[in-house]
C-alpha cells in the first residue's frame, strides 16, 4: 500500500474545517516553518525533490530560486487551481476535502518566497469550490494563521480567490497571469518569466494546488525524509485522477513505485476494466500526454514492467512511451474507437486555442475537420498523411505549449493505431461496428449512432 | 435598453469588495469576477450595455470588456434559457456515454446545440471537459455539478426544474 501524505485525513468526517484539521496536526508545518528562515525552506523544498504536479514536472525549489528580490517590489504566490486537462479532477478534490491543507501550503510558500499577497486562480466552472476556500480562509485568519503578524512573528499575508471564466489556456502560467490582470488568456512571450516579471511585472511564482499542499509534509517531514519516498528522481507522493472505462474512478495517491498493471488491475486503485472487457489503450498523463496501447503500457519496449512514475511512463520517449503529466489517467476499453476519441480532442484544442499563433490557431482546426472527414467515413488514405503532416508543423511553433499538447494526441494515435485509421477510411462498416482490439468489430450502441 | 442599467445595492457592495482584493489601480483585475456577477444579476447574459456599465465601474475602456467577455466561454454572448445545461463532451465524458445523454437532450427539448427550448427554460451549451472525468457522464446546472447522468436521471433533473426544484446558486 503506497504511503498517504496528502490524503491520509481525506477520510476524516469534517476534515474541511480548521478544528477537525487542526486535530489531525494541521498547520503545524507552519509553526515549524515561521521559525525557519526563507532560505532554509526553499532548500529544504529542494532537497525534496518535489517536482511541479501540474503537468511539466519542473523542480518546484529551483522555481522558487529564480524568483527576482528588487528592493521595494512586491513579489507574489499564485496557485494555479485552474485545472483543465482532460482526465485530470485531482485539484479539485484537495480543494473541496482538504482547503486547509492547499492553504498552509501557500502560508509556508509565500513566506519562503516573501509574498505578502497570494491569490488562487481557480477555474470558473468550479464554481462552489470558492465559498468553500473563503470559509477556510476566515477560519485560518480567526485562528491568527492568516492576516497581520501571523504568529507574532510580524509577517502579514492575504489569501484571495480569484475566479476564472472558462477557458483551458489559462492554466498555462502567463496566460494565466494575464487572465488574472483581467485581460484574454494570451500567454506572454518568454523571457522574462514570470519569476522576474510575472503578475503586474512584479516577481511571480506560479505553482500547482498538489504542488504547493505537497509542501506541507516536506516542512513536517524534512525534505531529506520526504525525498526517500519513490524512486530516482520521481520523489514524494503523486495524486492521479484515474477515469474511464474501469471499475472504480477518483483520486488515488500514489508513491511512485507501483506498476501500471497493479494501478489498473489491483481493488486498492482502479479495481479492473469495467464490464470484464479487455484494456485497450490509455492516455496516462492527461489528454496532452500520447496515448499508448495495452501492450506499450504495461510493458516498455524493453519488456519490463512499466512503474507509475515521471521516468518509467517517459521511457521509450514518445516512440513508444508516455509521460506523468498531470496525472490524469484515462483508460480506454475495447470497445472505444480511438478515431472518435481522437476527434473529441481534437475539437478540445481547437475550441482552446487562444488564437495567438497561427500555427496553433489554424492547425487544430484543420485537424478537426480531417479527423471529422475521416470519422464520418469520408476520408481517404491521403487524409492520414495531412493530419501527420499538420501536427508536425504545430508542434514546436507555438508561444505556449497547447501547440504541443494538440498535436501529441493526434501524432500518437497515428503512430499506434494507424490500422484503426486505415480501417475506417477503407471501411463502410466503420459506421456502424467497432474496430475492436483485433478487427473484432461490435456493433456500435444505438443510441450512438444517433448523433 | 430603456431601463437604467444598475447592479443591485448588496452586489454593487460585493463588487468593491472585490476590487480592494487588487493593488490600488489594478481595478481591472476585478473584470472577470464582475463579469460573473453581472451575468447572474442582468439575466443569465452579457448585453452590450452591460458590459458597457461594467467598463465604468472599473475605469475601463468598453473594448476591454468586449474583448475579454467574448474570449471566456462562462460568458454568454446572446439571451440563454433559465437553466443552461452545459453537457461536457471530450475524450472521458465521450467514453463514458456524454453522446447518449446529449442526444436524450436534444430529443426531448427538440432543440440543437446552443438552441433554447420554446418554453425559453432549457439552453443545451455542450462543454469542454469540466474536470469531473471519473464522475462521467456530467453535466454543469448553474453553480453545480450533475454527476454519473444517465438518460433517466437527466429526465427527472428536467422535470424537477420545470417544477423550480433544481438550485442553480
Amino acid at each position: 500500500m503506497s504511503k498517504k501524505l496528502l490524503l491520509k485525513d481525506a477520510h476524516i468526517e469534517g476534515i474541511r474545517f480548521y478544528e477537525t484539521y487542526r486535530k489531525q496536526g494541521g498547520y503545524e508545518a507552519v509553526e515549524k516553518a515561521l521559525k525557519m528562515t526563507p532560505t532554509e525552506i526553499v532548500e529544504e523544498v529542494k532537497t525534496s525533490g518535489l517536482r511541479g504536479r501540474g503537468g511539466a514536472g519542473f523542480p518546484t525549489g529551483l522555481k522558487w530560486s529564480f524568483l527576482a528580490k528588487p528592493e521595494g517590489v512586491p513579489r507574489y504566490l499564485v496557485v494555479n487551481a485552474d485545472e483543465s486537462e482532460p482526465g485530470t479532477f485531482k485539484d479539485r478534490y484537495l480543494m473541496e476535502f482538504l482547503p486547509h491543507l492547499m492553504i498552509e501550503g501557500m502560508i509556508i510558500s509565500s513566506f519562503a518566497l516573501g509574498a505578502h499577497t497570494a491569490y488562487i486562480y481557480i477555474r470558473g466552472e468550479y464554481s462552489w469550490i470558492p465559498d468553500i476556500l473563503d470559509e477556510a480562509i476566515e477560519e485560518a485568519k480567526k485562528a491568527g494563521f492568516l492576516g497581520t503578524n501571523i504568529l507574532g512573528t510580524g509577517y502579514d499575508l492575504e489569501i484571495f480567490v480569484h475566479r476564472g471564466a472558462g477557458a483551458y489556456i489559462c492554466g498555462e502560467e502567463t496566460a494565466l497571469l494575464e487572465s488574472l490582470e483581467g485581460k484574454r488568456g494570451n500567454p506572454r512571450l518568454k523571457p522574462p518569466f514570470p519569476a522576474v516579471k510575472g503578475l503586474w511585472e512584479c516577481p511571480t511564482v506560479v505553482n500547482n494546488v498538489e504542488t504547493i499542499a505537497a509542501v506541507v509534509p516536506i516542512i513536517n517531514m524534512t525534505g531529506a525524509e520526504y525525498a526517500k519516498i519513490g524512486v530516482g528522481k520521481s520523489t514524494g507522493t503523486k495524486l492521479i485522477s484515474a477515469c474511464g472505462n474501469i471499475n472504480k474512478p477518483g483520486v488515488y495517491e500514489i508513491d511512485m513505485t507501483i506498476s501500471v498493471e497493479e494501478f489498473i488491475y489491483s481493488e486498492e486503485y482502479c479495481g479492473g476494466i469495467a464490464n470484464g472487457k479487455k484494456l485497450k489503450a490509455c492516455i496516462p498523463g492527461g489528454s496532452s500526454v500520447p496515448i499508448i496501447p495495452a501492450n506499450l503500457l504495461l510493458k516498455t519496449i524493453n519488456g519490463e514492467p512499466r512503474i507509475m512514475n515521471y521516468e518509467s511512463l517517459a521511457d521509450g520517449g514518445f516512440a513508444t512511451g508516455s509521460m506523468m503529466g498531470s496525472g490524469g489517467f484515462i483508460v480506454l476499453d475495447e470497445d472505444q474507437s480511438i478515431v472518435k476519441h481522437t476527434l473529441t480532442l481534437a475539437h478540445f484544442y481547437m475550441h482552446e486555442s487562444c488564437g495567438q499563433c497561427t500555427p496553433c490557431r489554424e492547425g487544430t482546426g484543420w485537424m478537426w475537420r480531417i479527423l471529422k472527414n475521416i470519422h464520418s467515413g469520408k476520408g481517404t488514405l491521403a487524409d492520414i498523411d495531412l493530419l501527420w503532416d499538420v501536427q508536425r508543423k504545430i508542434e514546436g511553433n507555438t508561444i505556449c505549449p497547447l501547440g504541443d499538447a494538440a498535436a501529441w494526441p493526434v501524432a500518437a494515435a497515428i503512430r499506434h493505431f494507424r490500422d484503426e485509421f486505415e480501417w475506417y477510411i477503407d471501411n463502410p462498416e466503420a459506421l456502424t461496428r467497432n474496430y475492436g482490439l483485433a478487427n473484432y468489430a461490435d456493433p456500435i450502441p444505438v443510441a450512438a449512432l444517433a448523433e | 435598453m430603456s431601463e437604467t442599467i444598475a447592479f443591485k445595492p448588496e452586489t454593487l457592495d460585493q463588487v468593491h469588495k472585490i476590487i480592494k482584493r487588487y493593488p490600488e489601480g489594478k481595478q481591472k483585475s476585478a473584470l472577470l469576477p464582475v463579469l460573473h456577477l453581472a451575468q447572474t444579476d442582468f439575466g443569465g447574459w452579457l448585453d452590450v450595455p452591460v458590459m458597457d456599465y461594467v467598463a465604468e465601474i472599473l475605469n475601463i475602456k468598453p473594448i476591454e470588456v468586449y474583448e475579454v467577455a467574448t474570449f471566456y466561454s462562462m460568458f454568454n454572448m446572446k439571451p440563454v434559457g433559465k437553466y443552461v445545461l452545459e453537457v461536457c463532451q471530450t475524450g472521458p465524458c465521450m467514453i463514458s456515454g456524454s453522446d447518449k445523454i446529449i442526444n436524450h437532450i436534444k430529443e426531448t427539448l427538440n432543440i440543437k446545440n446552443g438552441e433554447t427550448s420554446a418554453d425559453g427554460l432549457f439552453t443545451l451549451k455542450t462543454a469542454e471537459c469540466l474536470g469531473a472525468c471519473g464522475y462521467a457522464p456530467m453535466m454543469q446546472l448553474g453553480k453545480f455539478y450533475h454527476e454519473h447522468l444517465t438518460t433517466e436521471k437527466v429526465d427527472e433533473i428536467l422535470e424537477l426544474c420545470r417544477q423550480g426544484q433544481v438550485a442553480l446558486d
